[in-house]
């Protein structure tokens, strides 16, 4: 399999700030490539390096092959791009919005460009300075899927959209996945990459902090035990691998390391196990131990995840 | 909580986002009008220039229509003529921009909304923003009233002309806290008040138009259709002759009645939405929008459709005005002399009048230049960055507005000259002046193509400080022709602007060699400015 981007050592400055430090990236044809950050990570001013729409400081960058400083007009021809702030011309209409960035591109399927707009609900006779930050990101996203390209690059695509708009759009990063195009799609929502990405980057004060597929990035974290048993317990604190103890009698919940689980097994074995539950790590606890945080005790981080994704639909 | 809470710490917010714009306005009103006014004063200093200036403003419709009509034959009346008119336009202009960007552009925006989930009350923000303004416009009142004695005005009547300036500008307040509401958009609520600013104008411009001329053409009386207009009100006061000061009064009762429209209107709608139908858009594109250039035409055509139709107003009138030139001009050795520090010297005083005439609008025509130019900044900081992204070259993107920009500076250049030449051979039988005046229009093209060339220059190196430095080149440009040789300037100074090297035309004999380097000038720099933007990063 050939690479659609790769990255290396790519760094750029703005000042004092040093926005993107010795980036490592690679995003492989064909896949969909998540692309994780909190705000202010980087995240953006790397895909505007990827879009020529900046001058990387050092560092080598190749998109489909290509220069994108140099060659950005013709790359531009084979990608679409979703800006994280879509900014439109308040006296056009939605539908013009669309039909001239299609056509600047190079041409889109009229019937694909129909069809988008009803599965989006949008109204093209609106003027866009009517728009919602949710309609305006439906325009970008209408001609970007409306082209014929090969590569997508969506800057926090979903983050105006309500759920069932998310849910159209991840349909469509579906679509374009079994059409074999390749889609980097930076996001914050861990939920968002979770559900779509074949392979994560996690990235950070302008580094890739991880990478790698869903199934490799698991293996960083621990998994969350609560157990119950008959013999009253004691004795995991001495076990190494084992973090965030809280014993209460015969039932306790802890974390564990991925390669102490056997042990923390045997272990409990002898006590006389009557329930257990462990609970694999989502991205949230990924991102809490990239981003500094001690992981709180399992039940309020459950809690915690099931508000935030609350909040975000 | 009351509809008023935090009133004070909005106006407080307001004071602070306008604390340069708000004093740039005041104080380039301010010089203006002490200008105009001191210019009047030392040009019409005997009672014989007086009286024919009198004379000329019974006589000639059309200068009443731009200066109103003359209630007596004083300097202070005179000066009043001079001033009030375009003086008040402009302060009509800052005031309504002032409520719309407290209000409407507020809730465009959003900020509305983040600011009425605080601690405000229903009536806050429209009465910050009234309140700043009209504080202003205090302000300015006492400015220009001070401004008029400094220029050797009696102090009684120029408190009351100053007071009427002020007034001037909390009408047009009033009227947009009015349009605010009615319009959806900022652009919307300004263009509506600025098409009640032009109705107005064109009230008070009949009406004084049609004024009658007593008293053997020393005093005009203007018809009824002026007292319709908060900009004739001002006239109608006649501060230097004796004064009619309830006319303040007018003018309070007519603010309160907006203001009071104003809050009613604030009751019956929700925040964010007008009252007028927004309207829809075609669903698809049409085929002349697909392309850069086609882009950046739509984006600049109503900017100079807008300009279009202002230049060819203006053109027309001055064309008839030329006319009258001889009349106007001659007998008074202060204008003559004016006229021949301008370059026109020995040469006979239509072709010097309309010579000096071209250069303006050549100077004029150029901020239509710099204001289509600085949509290029305009867009980077919006919509560019996905335009940048699809298959668009950055000087391909460039210069389909740069071209945009001088099509239609030629074009309004071309507005000119036929305004110019078809009125005055209309008025005065001799079309053979046409094809001269023409000419003398298109002449001005080299050195707007020159400042051009400096715009795009920055905005290639200095995208940040674009907006800022290309007006202030187009202000020295103006005030170096304009009162350069009055005030003697060394030459050294005016040959910066690229306007002093254009020929005098018509009156002077065509040079090639100034508007071949001037554009040639022009060309460097634009190309200069497109190579700069090609390598440099988005400025976001």
């Amino acid at each position: 399999m050939t690479d659609a981007i790769t990255v290396s050592d790519l760094t750029k400055t703005f000042g004092d700030v040093r926005a993107l430090d010795r980036l490592n990236l690679t995003v492989r044809a064909g896949e969909v490539h998540g692309f994780l950050g909190p705000n202010g990570a980087g995240k953006s001013t790397a895909l505007r390096v990827l879009l020529g729409l900046l001058r990387r400081d050092s560092g080598e960058v190749r998109v489909l092959g290509g220069d994108p400083w140099r060659d950005a007009v013709a790359l531009h021809r084979r990608l679409a791009y979703v800006p994280g702030d879509v900014n439109l011309w308040p006296n056009l209409s939605g539908g013009e919005a669309i039909d001239l960035f299609g056509s600047l591109r190079g041409g889109l399927d009229k019937a694909r460009r129909e069809e988008l707009i009803k599965r989006f609900k949008l109204d093209p006779t609106r003027k866009c300075r009517t728009y919602s930050k949710g309609n305006r990101q439906k325009v970008a996203l209408v001609a970007a899927f409306a082209s014929d390209v090969e590569l997508y690059i969506l800057d926090e695509p979903t983050s105006g959209l309500d759920p069932l708009m998310e849910a159209v759009f991840r349909d469509c990063v579906e679509e374009a996945r079994r059409a074999g195009r390749t889609v980097l799609l930076s996001s914050h929502i861990l939920a968002e990459v979770e559900a779509l990405g074949d392979r994560i980057s996690i990235i950070r004060e302008g580094r890739i902090a991880e990478s790698g597929t869903l199934a490799e990035l698991r293996h960083l974290t621990r998994t969350s035990m609560s157990v119950e048993t008959a013999r009253p317990i004691t004795g995991l604190d001495a076990l190494s691998g084992v973090h965030d103890l809280h014993v209460d009698g015969t039932r306790a919940r802890f974390q564990v390391d991925a390669e102490q689980m056997g042990a923390v097994q045997r272990h409990l074995a002898e006590l006389d196990v009557r329930t257990l539950t462990s609970t694999p790590p989502t991205l949230e606890e990924l991102f809490m131990r990239h981003y500094g945080d001690r992981p709180e005790p399992p039940g309020d981080r459950d809690a915690e995840a099931t508000a935030a994704r609350a909040g975000r639909a | 909580m009351g509809a008023f809470t935090g009133t004070a710490r909005l106006a407080r917010l307001a004071l602070r986002r306008d604390r340069v714009q708000l004093p740039v306005w005041l104080v380039a009103l301010t010089v203006t009008v002490a200008a105009s006014a001191s210019s009047v004063t030392s040009l019409y200093d005997t009672e014989q220039e007086r009286r024919s200036y009198a004379l000329t403003n019974a006589g000639s419709a059309v200068s009443r229509v731009f200066n109103g009509g003359l209630a007596e034959p004083s300097a202070g009346a005179i000066a009043m003529a001079e001033t009030f008119s375009f003086a008040g336009v402009l302060i009509a202009l800052m005031s309504l921009m002032a409520v719309v960007r407290h209000t409407r552009q507020n809730e465009e925006t959003g900020r509305a909304e983040l600011v009425g989930a605080a601690v405000v009350g229903r009536y806050a923000m429209l009465t910050a923003a009234l309140l700043v303004t009209v504080a202003a416009n205090a302000v300015l009142a006492l400015l220009l009233a001070g401004a008029l004695v400094a220029a050797g005005l009696p102090v009684a009547g120029s408190l009351g002309a100053g007071l009427a300036f002020g007034a001037v500008g909390t009408a047009f307040a009033g009227i947009a806290a009015v349009t605010a509401q009615v319009s959806q958009s900022a652009r919307g609520a300004n263009g509506l008040a600025g098409a009640v600013l032009g109705l107005m104008f064109l009230l008070r411009g009949i009406g004084d138009g049609l004024a009658e001329p007593t008293d053997g053409g020393l005093r005009v009386v203007s018809l009824w259709p002026s007292w319709l207009s908060p900009l004739g009100w001002g006239q109608q006061m006649q501060p230097y002759t004796g004064g009619r000061w309830w006319v303040l009064g007018l003018y309070a009762a007519f603010f309160a009645a907006m203001v009071w429209t104003a809050y009613r209107l604030t009751d019956h709608r929700d925040v964010g939405t007008g009252m007028m139908p927004v309207r829809r858009g075609p669903a698809t594109a049409p085929r002349g929008l697909l392309s850069p250039f086609g882009l950046a035409w739509r984006l600049q055509r109503g900017v100079l459709l807008g300009w279009g139709a202002g230049v060819a107003v203006m053109a027309v009138s001055m064309g008839v005005l030329g006319d009258e030139a001889e009349e106007l001009l001659g007998g008074n050795e202060d204008l003559e002399q004016y006229f021949a520090e301008l370059g026109g010297g020995g040469a006979n005083l239509v072709s010097a009048y309309f010579a000096t005439i071209t250069a303006l609008f050549g100077i004029v025509i150029t901020g239509y230049t710099v204001q289509a130019l600085l949509r290029i900044r305009a867009e980077e900081t919006g919509p560019l960055e996905a335009v940048l992204a699809t298959a668009v070259s950055r000087p391909r993107w460039m210069l389909s507005h740069i071209t945009c920009a001088v099509l239609g500076t030629v074009a309004l250049l071309l507005l000119t000259g036929l305004g110019h030449g078809l009125s005055y051979g209309l008025v005065a039988g001799d079309m053979s002046q046409t094809p001269d005046l023409l000419g003398a229009a298109l002449a001005q093209l080299p050195a707007t193509l020159a400042l051009a060339g400096v715009v795009v220059a920055v905005l290639g190196l200095l995208p940040r400080w674009a907006v800022a430095l290309s007006w202030t080149a187009l202000i020295g440009c103006l005030f170096t022709s304009q009162l350069g040789p009055v005030l003697e300037l060394p030459q050294a100074v005016m040959n910066i602007s690229p306007f002093t090297h254009v020929p005098y035309l018509p009156v002077a004999d065509p040079a090639a060699t100034p508007m071949v380097v001037l554009t040639a000038v022009g060309a460097a720099l634009i190309a200069m400015g497109i190579g700069a933007f090609r390598n440099r990063d988005l400025a976001l």
